[in-house]
């Protein structure tokens, strides 16, 4: 099938590997990537923020170009909630209101969309690593996703899972990490304990931008966590 | 005086780093999710009791008009005065009154969070009444002079030696840290405070208006005899506490036990009908019911955040909550705390100065997920900041949002920001982590991530 990529701009700018992992992934599953190059965020900052009209702006072209997409993969949980979950709400009374909601219907997230959809669990990856699997909290929370990275992770040849005690917020949460510093980086503290705990190498997860948060608290606590996306990890060898 | 989001600021300064206060929530809350669990795994279907709990508090409180009548009129019958507070103060108003014609001087109280949010102790001490907490957490934040820190756990943030310390100070007690003995303490005070007491008030769990009742549920027996001994009960409730039938609580005291501590149900669970009735030989003489409106009709009035009345005041969303574990009750400066407190508060105080707990949020949405009566919490916080903005919005905040967007709807120009970023980041190597940095709020704290060598774009240009 024909399965239209969103890569939001931290990805592209920060972890591009990210995106081309999940490229070779798709095209190795037999795929054709639509890559739309003019779409580079998907609103949230200003959503979030509370200034809707200006979500807007940078939401209406995003829609307007994937609204007649067969499959949409966004390469991040919390920029996939923002398109599934939170697009129906911030069009909700509008002429755009129809179309949020039949895209809503066809977002994926990158990792629930190979098991729950292409039902692929195996990609023959093999990562000789102890790891423990960080729940981006819009992917677990708003769209659900639990089990499936956890099912591809299962296929991973040498790869150990330890989990971490509780499914529990690595304090990112995009402009609250500048608003309110101390809770965020207190938040990221605390995640980077409990993953110490465990005694994984690495912390996999579904979101980039968690990644960024919980790396840059460890990497100021001189503390030796690596941290890598799932799609990095089912491309290894 | 400083504002109240200045105030959370400071707080919320202090509090974050202080790691012995992170180690005594953090283990205490840890351990609660362990019991919860168990407990909750225990009912046969977990989430059709939680989806039946919450359609029960939806028929309530849509149709409160016609379930506050019928509570009313059947305590009534039974011999209670029932009054009707619109605002806090009327409420304190309503019970001095009482306190008045009784001629009492002590009064004596079991667990309610509703009297804080009206202020009610500060309005009785004023006029000269003694004021006793009955409850042993609220007893020894009431020594403190502090809040209850915990809707549900008033002084967790104490420690054994801390209370110790305190009843030795306050109470020349002489004990050791030892939990029962410091209970013991508590007991010998509290037992004459019981005996003495003009007044007891007490707060409710649920109200029945099917019965008439008020039901009351608690670890210590110590509601039992605030509502017992004296002469005369009073019971303060905001006026959504309203179940409509006596067999919701069947549901309702387990679920409130198992997402409040982690019991299967609480010790006693008691409901009260009304004074003593003619022939009974014990109980109150008189019984006075003040249901508090105290802006929750406007919240009624809001359809989008309607169920937010549906809370039963279990703390669940406190005890799971990332925030609320970090910087502790007492920083969000507020009667109710964690993430419930940051949602209703802006709605029971004035959305432009409270508007801050609404955005100390990172959205993990632990709380919707834990609530047991399914209030939409993450969501509420983010209407909140939609609400707070729109009406007042910070006008920096509009304009940057406005010039990102101009930024990444323009390809020509988002393509410049790698290669300007990597000249940047260069640039702002020696100012890193400085108080010159212009990111501070982020590397004081955190390495920032390097834009890489080749953007995804560059990779995808590249390869067609």
């Amino acid at each position: 099938m024909i399965i239209t990529l969103f890569i939001p701009c931290f990805v592209d700018l920060l972890y591009p590997c990210v995106g081309i992992s999940i490229v070779q992934i798709l095209e190795k599953l037999g795929h054709k990537i639509d890559f739309p190059e003019e779409l580079n965020c998907c609103g949230q900052p200003a959503f979030n923020s509370g200034y809707w009209d200006e979500a807007r702006l940078v939401a209406l072209p995003v829609l307007r170009r994937l609204k007649n997409s067969e499959v949409v993969i966004i390469a991040s949980g919390s920029c996939g909630a923002m398109l599934k979950v939170f697009y129906p709400q911030l069009f909700a009374g509008t002429e755009y209101e129809p179309a949020a909601k039949k895209l809503s219907a066809r977002c994926w997230e990158f990792s629930d969309f190979l098991v729950t959809k292409l039902n692929m669990t195996d990609l023959g990856a093999r990562f000789p690593h102890k790891v423990t699997f960080h729940d981006g909290c819009h992917a677990l929370r708003e769209l659900g996703v639990r089990e499936s990275p956890r099912a591809l992770l299962a296929k991973v040849r040498d790869l150990e899972l330890v989990e971490m005690k509780e499914e529990v917020c690595c304090g990112f949460g995009g402009t609250f990490a500048v608003k309110f510093p101390m809770i965020s980086s207190a938040m990221g503290e605390v995640k980077c304990a409990q993953a110490v705990e465990t005694g994984a190498e690495f912390i996999v997860s579904n979101d980039s931008s968690c990644l960024m948060h919980i790396q840059g608290v460890a990497d100021k606590q001189g503390k030796k966590l690596k941290t890598i996306h799932l799609a990095e990890v089912l491309t290894s060898q | 005086m400083s504002s109240p989001v200045q105030q959370f600021k400071q707080a919320a300064n202090v509090v974050a780093h202080d790691l012995q206060h992170r180690a005594t929530i953090q283990t205490a809350l840890e351990k609660y999710t362990v019991i919860r669990d168990q407990t909750r795994g225990a009912f046969r279907d977990y989430a059709a009791v939680r989806q039946a709990a919450a359609e029960i508090k939806w028929e309530a409180v849509n149709h409160l008009d016609k379930y506050l009548e019928l509570f009313v009129s059947k305590l009534e019958a039974r011999g209670a005065k029932v009054h009707w507070a619109g605002t806090g103060e009327q409420a304190c108003e309503i019970i001095l009154g009482v306190v008045r014609e009784k001629k009492a001087r002590s009064i004596i109280k079991s667990k309610t969070m509703t009297s804080e949010e009206i202020h009610l102790n500060e309005a009785l001490e004023l006029e000269g009444y003694e004021v006793v907490e009955s409850d042993l957490g609220e007893f020894i934040v009431q020594l403190k002079k502090e809040t209850p820190y915990h809707i549900v756990f008033p002084a967790m943030h104490l420690t054994r030696g801390e209370i110790k310390d305190l009843f030795n100070r306050k109470l020349a007690a002489n004990t050791s840290d030892n939990p029962g003995e410091l209970t013991m303490v508590a007991r010998r005070v509290l037992r004459k405070k019981y005996i003495n007491a003009d007044i007891g008030l007490t707060g409710a769990n649920f109200a029945i208006a099917e019965t008439g009742m008020i039901s009351i549920t608690e670890n210590e027996g110590n509601a039992r005899l605030t509502a017992a001994l004296p002469k005369t009960m009073i019971t303060l409730l905001g006026l959504e506490k309203i179940l409509p039938r006596l067999e919701d609580l069947a549901l309702f005291l387990p679920m409130l036990a198992t997402s409040g501590t982690g019991q299967p149900l609480t010790c006693y669970n008691t409901m009260y009908g009304g004074p003593r009735q003619p022939g009974e030989f014990d109980g109150p003489e008189e019984l006075h019911v003040v249901l508090l409106d105290g802006r929750r009709t406007e919240l009624l009035a809001n359809a989008e955040q309607r169920d937010s009345l549906h809370c039963i005041r279990c703390g669940a969303c406190l005890n799971v909550c990332p925030i609320f574990r970090n910087i502790g009750g007492h920083t969000y400066g507020t009667t109710y705390s964690g993430p419930i407190g940051s949602v209703i508060t802006p709605h029971l105080r004035g959305l432009q100065g409270w508007k801050h707990l609404s955005v100390s949020s990172s959205l993990c949405g632990a709380c919707t997920e834990t609530c047991p009566v399914k209030i939409d919490l993450a969501h509420h916080l983010l209407q909140n900041r939609r609400d707070a903005t729109a009406q007042k919005p910070a006008r920096l905040w509009k304009l940057g949002f406005k010039f990102f967007a101009f930024i990444i709807n323009r390809p020509a120009i988002y393509k410049l920001l790698a290669p300007l970023g990597r000249v940047g980041q260069k640039l702002h190597s020696p100012l890193k982590s400085t108080r010159l940095d212009p990111v501070y709020a982020w590397t004081k704290t955190r390495e920032m991530p390097q834009i890489a060598p080749q953007t995804f774009r560059e990779f995808w240009t590249n390869r067609k």
